[in-house]
């Protein structure tokens, strides 16, 4: 499998994002944003950050560097992208993915374990979880409130495309297991064609013995069984 | 500009003294420029030159096998750590600007130390903050609270470093004055460590980052007077940050060293270019001249002393041999950055600064700095009034309370004791993905990639004990943060630290630097901790007076190997815990004192320093055979508040235990008195003989207290306490 990584200037899990894919034995490339080529890749994954140090609004610049065009045509292809965190962000600017991510609704950066749910484990992305499995992936990000509006929000259900909620240890919903305020304790979501991701948790924060959660390597363990 | 003429009033409004601006004239033979005066008056601030504090600083223990740089010779110190690779580390003040523009103070403060390690050519891995505000009922200190966290937040989350630790803390001493001290950590590997000097006449003289403005003009001098009124009218010695500049700064920096495309880098920080021209020329003896008519300006009219003075942030100064300059410029463009050259290394030994082709200061290098012959100062120092009076409390004169699980639950709400995870919650502590013991412990943990070790940090000081006894007190910080690393499974290998203090020039001041330097060598040469480097702060006073003397200390330890890491709270029910070290039930100095009686009096808890050495080989021979479940230091708050610690764990549920600790002449002394050398451990029942070999073996005193277990925490039939409403008082003492 090969992995292309999009940096961005002020991407800054840019290098997480490559060694996670790397450890576990698959090609992956590092992608600067002003190129045109994304060199062939199976998985696109734009990394967490700051791209354009969050100026106008976060991913609001980096859906005008030159690679977007490519990452567009690769999806509308049906190629899979992965986009965490600032990733999801550029998604959504770019109309890759619907909605939009507001500020937390505290205000506040919050980087902390949350545990979410699994909505849809139908998904290429998520094939290797169980329907409903609670895993613990962190978040950290000042701009993950995701908004959609409701007509928006029951095509999203309607269609399977909500993959992650918020939740709390027992798998249950509530304000309280919401950590940012998003509609429907929505954590991750797909496109409808589900080749498209976007998620505010990190899996790549989680997907080794050596940091306190294992639980985001189901992500990457299914993407592996897709291309079997 | 050029005609300003030289009065009395300007050489005081420089803070340069008759005798100080005497040396200039013999250094110069002449009146200085307006410029020249400029350049001095930064370069002989305390901030720059240490001139009041370089004495007693030379006598801190700076030698150790593994040291690759001494303190003071590089942007931060470097320690090897084997596998090719050295860390670089350091810690700095940010107090002044902090407390008048709280957000950018705190700010800039991260992005002055995160350029200090990448300027080394170290990757930073992991940020600290060292903390400390008044009373945060107060709604303006919450103000400056709330500033400064965010501002160390937007700044580190953005750039893309993980802070991982540090400490906050509160007392009425930091209300005008709070302590904004930032430390950050880098990895690189040999070969590609960089080195600030100016070297081969002809070379071209390279800035690069952002462009300069008029702010933070005389932001290093402003550092070194005492806070007044009037300091809220030099606001425009604070500076503002960009942190997605300093980003692009950091990977072209990195790339263009590892390229081997430079002769010498250092970061303009305080002083700015001067401070970065000066101290590279004077370095080598080598020379600089350059034109400031070529410096990237986002304001017109900028005067030479103006543009020799800003502390515009984001900067960089390099020195590049002619040949690789077009490739230097090539990687900044890739990053959006732009390389100009404004000067060549000369010769002659002086820092020449033109405007326009037109000599507006000619200056010998190494007058300007520390190492040359910039002014260096022996102050008088005397012992304060209220240290004798400190001897006459008596703690068995407290009235002795009644109700202890009251006590317990009071104490651990404090905003001392309380959990800090409002504030560290806010910073990123995860990316790089390194973090193995996040923040909330004893000491932070990052895996060193691609080897099998791992690193553990800290920083500590209870600047209350200082206050009563810095020579005791600084010994403490020490030991403590030693015992920090060493409860996290690690060998502490050497110290960075920052010395806030208040005016030099006050005697009784001056005699608490001191002694308090005097107890960081005692302290750092018996556990083999050299010192790699730090900062000075004084004039740390306000209106109402002096702060606590605080000589922060930052830790660095190593795991040889990285799964011996541990955290501090219990694992299992049914685990023995154990107690390491001798309880005294000292009540000086103490949290308990002032929390429930009041009292800020007696002597700190002292150091025994062969004891605590010992401690340390203990735990390091305990974690490295994978003996214990966990271990916590006790510190604020005395045993009690350990054990409670040990009850929280991270991931938000409780486990409880039962003990029964020695006893001592009162319940209250051994539940709440603070002592060092002393560690709660846990550990499963099948290790129990080998844990009291090792401890024998170690000459450190080993007492089984009782089992983990239950939701409950219960110590010698006073206290018994459900978690649940500990917990609840420890999470809910600090709101922001």
């Amino acid at each position: 499998m090969k992995y292309s990584i999009i940096q961005f200037p002020g991407s800054n899990c840019d290098h997480d994002s490559f060694y996670i894919p790397h450890i576990r034995g698959h090609k992956v490339e590092m992608i600067w944003h002003k190129e045109t080529n994304l060199k062939d890749p199976d998985i696109v994954f734009l990394p967490g950050g700051f791209s354009y140090g969050d100026y106008l609004r976060a991913g609001a610049i980096a859906k005008f560097s030159p690679i977007i065009g490519e990452v567009v045509k690769f999806a509308n292809r049906g190629g899979y992208v992965i986009g965490v965190c600032n990733g999801f962000q550029v998604l959504t600017e770019t109309g890759l993915l619907p909605g939009a991510l507001m500020m937390n609704k505290h205000l506040k950066f919050i980087c902390k374990h949350q545990h979410i749910r699994v909505e849809n484990n139908t998904t290429s992305f998520t094939s290797k979880a169980k329907a409903g499995q609670v895993l613990d992936v962190p978040i950290a990000h000042k701009e993950g409130n995701y908004y959609i509006d409701e007509a928006g929000l029951t095509q999203l259900k309607d269609n399977g495309q909500i993959v992650f909620r918020y939740c709390d240890v027992a798998g249950n919903l509530s304000e309280k297991s919401n950590p940012n305020g998003s509609k429907d304790n929505i954590a991750g979501l797909c496109n409808i064609k589900g080749n498209v991701l976007g998620m505010m948790p990190h899996p790549e924060r989680a997907a080794e013995d050596v940091v306190l959660s294992g639980d985001g390597a189901v992500i990457f363990e299914s993407l592996e069984a897709s291309f079997q | 500009m050029a005609q300003i003429e030289i009065s009395p009033e300007i050489i005081a409004e420089h803070a340069l003294n008759t005798q100080e601006y005497q040396q200039i004239l013999t250094i110069l033979g002449r009146t200085p420029t307006i410029t020249e005066l400029g350049i001095f008056s930064v370069m002989w601030s305390e901030h720059a030159s240490y001139k009041n504090s370089i004495k007693y600083l030379k006598t801190l223990p700076r030698d150790g096998d593994n040291l690759l740089a001494k303190a003071g010779e590089e942007n931060a110190g470097l320690v090897d750590i084997g596998d090719n690779l050295a860390v670089s580390f350091k810690i700095e003040s940010h107090n002044h600007p902090s407390a008048l523009e709280p957000y950018h103070g705190a700010a800039t403060g991260v992005g002055g130390i995160l350029r200090d390690i990448f300027t080394m050519g170290a990757r930073p891995v992991a940020a600290l903050n060292s903390l400390r505000f008044g009373n945060p009922d107060s709604p303006k200190v919450r103000h400056l609270i709330n500033g400064v966290v965010s501002g160390i937040a937007d700044y580190g989350n953005c750039f893309g470093v993980s802070t991982v630790g540090g400490e906050v803390y509160f007392e009425e001493s930091y209300t005008g004055n709070p302590l904004i001290n930032a430390m950050a950590v880098g990895i690189v590997e040999h070969q590609n460590v960089a080195t600030a000097k100016a070297e081969g006449e002809g070379n071209f003289v390279v800035y690069v980052g952002a462009k300069t403005g008029r702010d933070g003009i005389h932001g290093a001098t402003f550092a070194s007077v005492e806070l007044t009124d009037e300091s809220e009218e030099k606001r425009t010695a604070v500076q503002v940050g960009d942190p997605f500049m300093e980003k692009l700064l950091l990977e072209a920096t990195l790339e263009v060293i590892n390229a081997k495309l430079l002769v010498g880098i250092q970061d303009m920080g305080a002083a700015g270019l001067t401070c970065s021209s000066s101290e590279m020329a004077g370095k080598t003896g080598a020379g600089i001249e350059l034109d400031v008519a070529l410096v990237p300006q986002r304001e017109t009219g900028m005067s030479a002393y103006e543009i020799m003075l800003s502390e515009s942030q984001e900067r960089m100064l390099m020195i590049v041999e002619p040949d690789k300059f077009n490739a230097v410029i090539e990687i900044f463009e890739k990053w959006d950055l732009h390389a100009v050259k404004i000067g060549h290394v000369t010769g002659d030994g002086k820092l020449r600064v033109l405007k326009n082709g037109k000599q507006v200061a000619e200056i010998p290098a190494s007058p300007l700095v520390l190492g040359g012959e910039a002014p260096v100062y022996d102050r008088e120092f005397a012992e304060p009034a209220y240290i004798a009076k400190l001897k006459e409390f008596d703690q068995n004169a407290l009235p002795q309370p009644k109700d202890l699980n009251a006590i317990l639950l009071k104490l651990i709400g404090c905003a001392n004791i309380a959990s800090k995870k409002p504030v560290y919650s806010q910073y990123d502590h995860m990316v790089q993905i390194n973090t193995m013991v996040e923040p909330g412990s004893d000491a932070a943990v990052i895996r060193v990639k691609g080897t099998n070790k791992a690193l553990a940090m800290c920083t500590d000081c209870n600047g209350r004990h200082v206050y009563l006894n810095p020579y005791e007190g600084t010994k403490g910080a020490v030991a403590e943060a030693a015992r920090n690393v060493a409860c996290s499974g690690a060998k502490p290998l050497a110290v960075t630290n920052c010395l806030n203090f208040g005016n030099p020039y006050k005697p009784e001041v001056y005699w608490t630097f001191v002694e308090a330097v005097r107890g960081m060598g005692d302290a750092c040469r018996a556990f083999e901790t050299p010192v790699t480097g730090g900062n000075v702060s004084f004039y740390n006073e306000n209106p109402t007076g002096a702060i606590y003397p605080t000589p922060t200390i930052g830790m660095i330890g190593i795991l040889e190997d990285a799964d011996c890491a541990i955290t501090q709270e219990f694992k299992q029910a049914g685990d023995i815990v154990l107690l390491l070290g001798e309880l005294t039930g000292h009540i000086g100095g103490t949290e308990y004192l002032k929390t429930i009686h009041g009292k800020i009096d007696g002597e700190p808890p002292h150091v025994d320093l062969s004891a605590e050495a010992n401690l340390y080989k203990v735990m390091c021979s305990l974690t490295g055979k994978r003996l214990l479940k966990s271990a916590h230091d006790s510190s604020d708050g005395g045993v009690a508040i350990t054990l409670a610690e040990c009850c929280f764990k991270h991931d938000g549920s409780n486990l409880g235990a039962e003990v029964t600790l020695p006893a001592l002449s009162r319940d209250d002394f051994a539940l709440f008195g603070e002592q060092h050398s002393v560690v709660v451990i846990s550990a499963s029942m099948d290790v129990v003989d080998e844990i009291t070999r090792i401890c024998e073996d170690g000459k450190v005193k080993l007492t089984k207290l009782g089992k983990v277990g239950g939701l409950k925490l219960m110590i010698n039939n006073v206290i018994d306490a459900e978690l649940t409403n500990l917990r609840y008082a420890w999470e809910n003492g600090l709101k922001l």
